[in-house]
């Protein structure tokens, strides 16, 4: 057991290691750097540009060679200092980032989590019975294919611009500052359902035609067939495919909880809902090196971290993975 | 006669027609009888097996009576088996490895079961246990999952499982094919002990595998593209077969003290007859030394001496 996390641990250490100086790499190969952007912003005076454009290069510790900015960013990562973001100067990358998760916390962990109860309830109640799976399957397929984008703009579109339901931008109410009001709270809701429901159905469709082919492959499992020529009723049949079919949905399902806080970018930028996703857009548009690294670490962590949830859940729920573990493939 | 199966057909729907994979078939057991079932592959040995226990689509039923001590089994209905399945008539799989759910216990999987068909798990422990103890498992194999088993042991697992209530009639599907020779043994004579202790009172063991039949078995049933061969005793099918198809497949087993570099095992040539559209008249025709203008007739099967049924017109001839 010990040594089964241990080497599971060194493995996400290692990870951890190689994804995070990609994160550091790619903004760094963009075209562009963000002392450009600031200067761009600040206009004016010919003699003071240059001398703007060497203080901003010191302070963003862009003047010294590519190997040693990588080991200033090593240096202050771990003293827990991301940097100061650019598109928001002069604030600190960490608080720009904090702002914006509860934003995600907020949208994607009801979408992710009520798609997959009801995506998964919904497939196997559809499994194996044929009125269900004429209706339910063809829509199910066309709801995963849907691209979210694609269906965030047609519930923009209906319930936002022709019904007029639903405000289309924002997280609340321009009008609003953030207070613990009623008004506050039924305007963050509302800005929340359109994101809310593009996410949940196409997320639902997925879930539930993943957990429609699980089950009826786990209906044809030599153990379903042993249970029924034991007379076993279609309930029990069910119930041990149902429990079997949700190992893999699991694993699914830590996946997506992992990207939480990468937010979703393309729905959040259809309804600029200030989310993570929305950040990195204007991160790369404003060639925010230290929040693009920011909200690239975020990412990074949340998947390396549901991936150990996930593996310490499936020892619990798997016995199998439990025997490995006792034997030398541990 | 404990069990009696008249006419029975059973064919597979397929798109390009019905395979006819059990076509009038008529035997019975006695109370007590070990009937070893053989024949090549595809000769519909699996699929009359199963279809007395779990006819499942694309199996259909077509006709026929299967009755088990006097009672009709309603084998065409998936539901209103289950009142006989586990209790009556019950099957140790040909996956018996794969057969026990693998993330649920042992123990707790047949408390499930017992519970599913209203049985008490508690009173059926110490039952279970000695069971246990007759095919040499320990107790806490019940706190284990089937992965924690090897194949032999998941094998005997299923055997006490599928046994449990003792049913009239055991069906054991390849039980030896995936075992080394010398767990085939031990698991074929726990077979008759298992017969012998009455944790079943007849059985039906489905094998390739002659010579186990010849050891356990009290009588062994031939089959042939979907059609019965021949019925006899097992020491009548061994040493004085009628039918040429039983005395071709004899003759291809190796004996002992025969170097088969020097004398090739001679084997029966040609292939059985697809069973979407069977020839008229006896199927083994074509592969037949024997055959003549009679067998364009299917030939009846018979009971020619007593306890021993043939189907072949040159043996009626002979009798005659």
């Amino acid at each position: 057991m010990k040594r089964y996390f241990g080497r599971k641990l060194l493995v996400y250490i290692l990870t951890f290691f190689i994804a995070v100086t990609i994160d550091w790499m790619i903004p760094r190969f963009m075209p562009g750097n963000p002392v450009d952007v600031l200067m761009a912003r600040a206009g004016s005076f010919a003699g003071a540009t240059e001398l703007m454009h060497d203080y901003y290069t010191k302070v963003f510790g862009l003047d010294v060679p590519l190997w040693q900015q990588y080991i200033n960013f090593w240096g202050a990562l771990l003293h827990g200092d991301l940097g100061i973001s650019v598109y928001v100067f002069p604030k600190p990358v960490a608080e720009v980032i904090m702002d914006a998760v509860p934003f995600d916390i907020f949208l994607l962990v009801p979408s992710i989590l009520l798609s997959w109860f009801a995506g998964n309830w919904f497939g196997a109640f559809a499994a194996r019975s044929k009125r269900l799976d004429n209706t339910i399957l063809p829509l199910g397929y066309i709801l995963t294919a849907t691209p979210y984008m694609w269906l965030a703009m047609l519930l923009a579109w209906t319930l936002g611009i022709v019904f007029e339901v639903f405000p289309i931008a924002g997280g609340y109410s321009f009008s609003l500052t953030p207070t613990f009001s009623w008004v506050f709270i039924s305007s963050l809701f509302k800005h929340w359902f359109l994101p809310f429901i593009s996410l949940f159905l196409v997320g639902f469709g997925g879930w539930a035609i993943g957990m429609r082919n699980m089950i009826i492959y786990e209906l044809e499992a030599d153990y379903s067939h042993y249970l029924e020529a034991l007379g076993a009723p279609r309930k029990l049949v069910r119930k041990y495919a149902f429990n079997n079919a949700v190992l893999p949905q699991l694993t699914g399902l830590a996946l997506q909880l992992g990207v939480i806080v990468a937010g979703a970018l393309v729905t959040e930028v259809v309804f600029s809902y200030p989310g993570i996703g929305y950040l990195i857009l204007q991160a790369i548009n404003t060639r925010d090196y230290f929040l693009l690294q920011g909200c690239f670490l975020f990412i990074i962590l949340g998947v390396l971290l549901a991936n150990f949830v996930i593996d310490i859940a499936y020892v619990l729920v798997d016995p199998r993975t439990r025997a490995g573990m006792q034997g030398e493939s541990a | 006669m404990s069990l009696e199966v008249e006419n029975l057909k059973v064919y597979y729907q397929t798109l390009r027609g019905d395979v006819k994979a059990l076509d009038d078939v008529t035997f019975g057991l006695n109370s007590g009888e070990i009937m070893g079932l053989a024949g090549e592959s595809g000769c519909g040995k699996t699929t009359l097996g199963h279809s007395l226990i779990r006819l499942n689509p694309p199996m259909k039923f077509i006709e026929g009576s299967v009755k088990l001590n006097h009672e009709e089994l309603p084998i065409w209905d998936m539901e209103k088996m289950n009142d006989f399945r586990f209790m009556k008539i019950s099957i140790i799989p040909q996956y018996a490895m794969n057969a026990m759910n693998p993330t649920r216990k042992i123990g707790d999987m047949v408390s499930d079961l017992l519970r599913s068909r209203g049985l008490d798990f508690s009173a059926t422990l110490p039952e279970l246990k000695r069971r246990l103890e007759m095919v040499k498992l320990p107790s806490n194999v019940l706190k284990m999952y089937p992965i924690e088993l090897s194949g032999g042991m998941k094998q005997r697992m299923v055997m006490v499982i599928s046994t449990l209530m003792n049913p009239s009639l055991l069906i054991a599907d390849e039980i030896t094919s995936a075992l080394d020779v010398a767990s085939q043994k031990a698991v074929a004579e726990l077979l008759v002990e298992f017969r012998d202790q009455e944790c079943c009172n007849s059985a039906i063991v489905i094998t390739h595998d002659i010579s186990i039949l010849y050891q356990i078995a009290d009588s062994i049933m031939i089959m042939y593209a979907g059609q019965l061969a021949e019925k006899a005793s097992a020491e009548a099918i061994i040493h004085a077969p009628r039918h040429p198809y039983t005395k071709l497949l004899i003759s291809s087993l190796p004996k002992v003290g025969i170097k088969h570099t020097e004398k090739r095992l001679p084997g029966i040539p040609g292939k059985p007859p697809l069973l979407l559209n069977p020839p008229t008249g006896c199927r083994f025709r074509e592969r037949c030394p024997l055959a003549y203008g009679k067998c364009l007739e299917a030939p009846p099967f018979k009971e020619v001496e007593k306890g021993h049924f043939v189907a072949c017109w040159k043996e009626f001839e002979q009798n005659a």
